[in-house]
């Protein structure tokens, strides 16, 4: 893309901070959102991107567990979760999530994503066995597992601090949070879609604590359902804040709400030119976090691999038995290959590289 | 040329020979050809419009004797499952199309082994004197197929036909216009050159015809490139091509094994399209194979055509891909693209507003 456009665009200043590597402010990251050319936002991430990552186009070998859509929040966006004695309620106990992962034991898997809902009674002691017997049983394996939101309803539930639910299933395995539970964090938002959830300042702080003791985490944004774009820029800005103290965060993944079958049915589903600028927005707003995902399942695999080319530089991974995003009408496949993600990466342009949760590059013989 | 020199041409419309659409295709940067695909199409329409169709496909006939190896959609005629439709069940299709706000129907079928001519005529016959509605059928394959079955010229056929009632004809059964790859992978259909002669003869009756390009199977990039410059050529000389829609090959339940082309490779060659294609105004997206954001990211590609709502579509669908998007949907995702969305007609022309069902 030439300066002339940018110029046209009145992108001028942007274009110029981004290419001297410099941090753009909240209100140039509302700019770029508010620019009709989308192909110009994305060239700009791009930009970025390739500084950062060249051609390497990242997937993981991994597999999803929900443990439970028991769930005591009732967020109202969300399809998955269900009040105990629902008929659609469902909780495996530690043998059905190890039977899981003995079903698995013949193919590579590196990570194991383990969430669930906010479960009313399980007692802490579960999670910790199950991520006990899961390590012994693939030592081998990095358990990233609890959202943040998960992590604060087990202190409350056992009466601890969050800071020992960390520390005690860091010691039974914990290797990695996942990013989910932010959804925007903005209060005005929280109030409105998901009132009994952690707050934002909350799920804020269980990250800033996670990364001071060592554990790494992923952030999520929960886009396209009553935010404002200023809400959005806020809630990437809150992570950067946060990435500055801490360099805790690994990877970021914009999620597109599904509106089907949530209680928010008015809404429409995000079109791919706003998936697109969100994902572009993020990059450049998240200078100092690596990685920028694209979940396919969320987005479909076809804009997926477009997003490579709008700041993303991980595909996320062929993920098996995913029930959030597709009971709440995602129309993505429920697993990829690897040699099926490999080609998509590579027919778009990219080079795949298969890493772990930490994004090491994983060597197979 | 470098590239980017190319591109800058092109995208002023200025013709590309096909060593320099072969330069840029393999080599353009992603952003690069978007934008030059996109200034060209702003040239030619310069009011951010976005158009698409109301219509319904209507496939009167399953029953083929060609047996395309990328065909899902075909029985040979001795096999279970053949269908020709009843005068009926035509006039119900109809009927449920006008009440939609439909202002066309786009009919093709099979290669029949028997129904004659006069079929074909009365079909035309019985739904024109019944209904005001645009026919956009029979693609040339269909018009070479009659003319062999009645030994008559394709002259002959297409006069008939449009004292019938036929208003145009669909591009289908182009694939890719080089005889090789029909040999490979449509051996029974007609030639290239059969498919632009009736076209050729189709414009100069005064016909207006639309275009498309089937990739993905087992042509080449540069057959793809052959493709173009073989319509580009013909437009020039008649000017009767009112779009051109390629669109990616869906190879389930199919007997070609191979990956479906991915949404960058589509992407790439819309773009390419629109720049080779410059004497074509209107290039189409397809969400029924690329799905809705991938099409409406089309939009940025070269594409001011966002298709149509298709009521009914069954040859994508019998290879296992379903996307179903209602008019409002089609409108708020051109909106939500920063266009203007307006109802066409096949002759690119507006539906009058008032005409236009909101639903």
């Amino acid at each position: 893309m030439d300066t002339k456009l940018f110029k046209e665009l009145g992108l001028e200043d942007i274009h110029g901070k981004i290419q001297a590597g410099e941090r753009i402010s909240v209100e140039e990251g509302e700019r770029l959102f508010a620019c009709p050319n989308v192909l110009a936002v994305g060239s700009l991430a791009h930009l970025v991107r390739r500084r950062m990552h060249g051609d390497a186009a990242y997937y993981v070998v991994n597999q999803h567990i929900n443990y439970s859509n028991v769930c005591v929040n009732g967020c109202r966006f969300c399809a998955f979760g269900r009040k105990k004695g629902d008929s659609l309620a469902f909780e495996l106990n530690v043998d059905d999530i190890l039977n899981k992962v003995k079903a698995r034991t013949d193919d590579p898997i590196t990570e194991v994503h383990i969430v669930g809902g906010c479960h009313p009674d399980l007692p802490f002691s579960f999670y910790e066995e199950a991520l006990r017997r899961i390590k012994t049983l693939r030592p081998e394996i990095r358990i990233k597992a609890f959202t943040a939101v998960e992590i604060a309803h087990f202190a409350k539930l056992e009466g601890i601090s969050t800071r020992e639910v960390l520390t005690r299933l860091k010691a039974a395995g914990l290797d990695m949070l996942p990013g989910g539970g932010a959804e925007v964090f903005s209060t005005r938002i929280r109030a409105l879609l998901c009132p009994e959830k952690l707050s934002g300042q909350g799920w804020l702080d269980v990250a800033r604590e996670a990364h001071q003791m060592g554990i790494k985490t992923n952030a999520t944004m929960l886009y396209g359902h009553l935010e404002t774009e200023r809400e959005r820029i806020e809630h990437l800005d809150a992570l950067r804040r946060l990435q500055d103290e801490t360099g805790g965060l690994v990877c970021f993944i914009p999620l597109p709400f599904q509106p089907a079958n949530t209680q928010i049915k008015d809404a429409q589903p995000t079109t791919g030119v706003e998936d697109l600028k969100t994902m572009a927005v993020s990059r450049l707003m998240l200078d100092n976090v690596p990685h920028i995902k694209a979940y396919w399942v969320m987005l479909t695999v076809k804009l997926a691999q477009v997003a490579l080319y709008f700041g993303a530089d991980d595909f996320d991974g062929t993920v098996i038995e995913e029930k959030i995003g597709h009971m709440a009408g995602a129309e993505s496949e429920q697993a990829l290959t690897r040699r099926k993600l490999e080609r998509i990466i590579r027919e778009g342009g990219f080079r795949p590289v298969e890493r772990d949760c930490f994004f090491n590059a994983v060597k197979r013989g | 040329m470098e590239t980017g020199r190319l591109l800058e041409k092109a995208a002023l419309g200025e013709r590309l020979s096909i060593d320099e659409a072969a330069d840029i295709y393999g080599q353009a940067d992603f952003f690069g050809l978007g934008q030059a695909a996109h200034s060209l199409r702003l040239r030619k329409h310069p009011d951010p419009v976005v158009t698409y169709v109301v219509d319904r496909n209507i496939n009167y006939s399953n029953i083929c004797v060609c047996g395309c190896r990328f065909c899902a959609f075909f029985r040979a005629p001795d096999q279970e499952g053949g269908y020709v439709l009843s005068r009926e069940d035509l006039a119900g299709k109809i009927e449920e199309t006008l009440g939609l706000g439909g202002t066309q129907i786009l009919m093709q079928g099979g290669h029949h082994p028997t129904l004659p001519l006069s079929f074909y005529e009365e079909m035309l016959r019985f739904i024109k004197d019944r209904y005001p509605i645009h026919i956009h059928a029979f693609s040339p394959p269909e018009i070479v197929h009659f003319a062999r079955l009645e030994g008559v010229d394709v002259r002959t056929v297409i006069e008939r036909l449009r004292a019938a009632g036929l208003d145009s004809i669909p591009g289908g059964g182009a694939e890719i216009l080089v005889d090789s790859v029909r040999k490979a992978v449509s051996p029974n259909k007609c030639s290239a050159s059969e498919w632009l002669g009736v076209m050729e003869e189709a414009h100069h009756q005064g016909m207006r015809t639309t275009a498309t390009m089937m990739f993905g199977h087992e042509e080449e990039p540069c057959h793809r490139l052959e493709h173009l410059l073989a319509l580009r050529e013909l437009q020039d000389r008649t000017g009767g091509f009112t779009a051109f829609i390629p669109w990616a090959f869906q190879p389930g339940n199919t007997s070609i094994r191979r990956s479906p082309e991915t949404a960058v490779s589509y992407l790439r060659l819309l773009a390419v399209s629109r720049l080779v294609l410059d004497n074509f105004d209107n290039v189409q997206a397809s969400w029924v194979t690329m799905g809705p954001k991938v099409a409406q990211l089309a939009l940025q590609f070269g594409a001011n055509d966002f298709g149509s709502t298709m009521i009914e579509e069954n040859v994508v669908a019998a290879a296992g891909v379903h996307f179903r998007l209602s008019v409002r949907e089609i409108r708020r995702i051109i909106e939500a693209a920063g266009f203007k969305p307006r109802q066409r007609t096949m002759a690119y022309g507006p539906v009058e507003e008032s005409d236009r069902d909101q639903s």
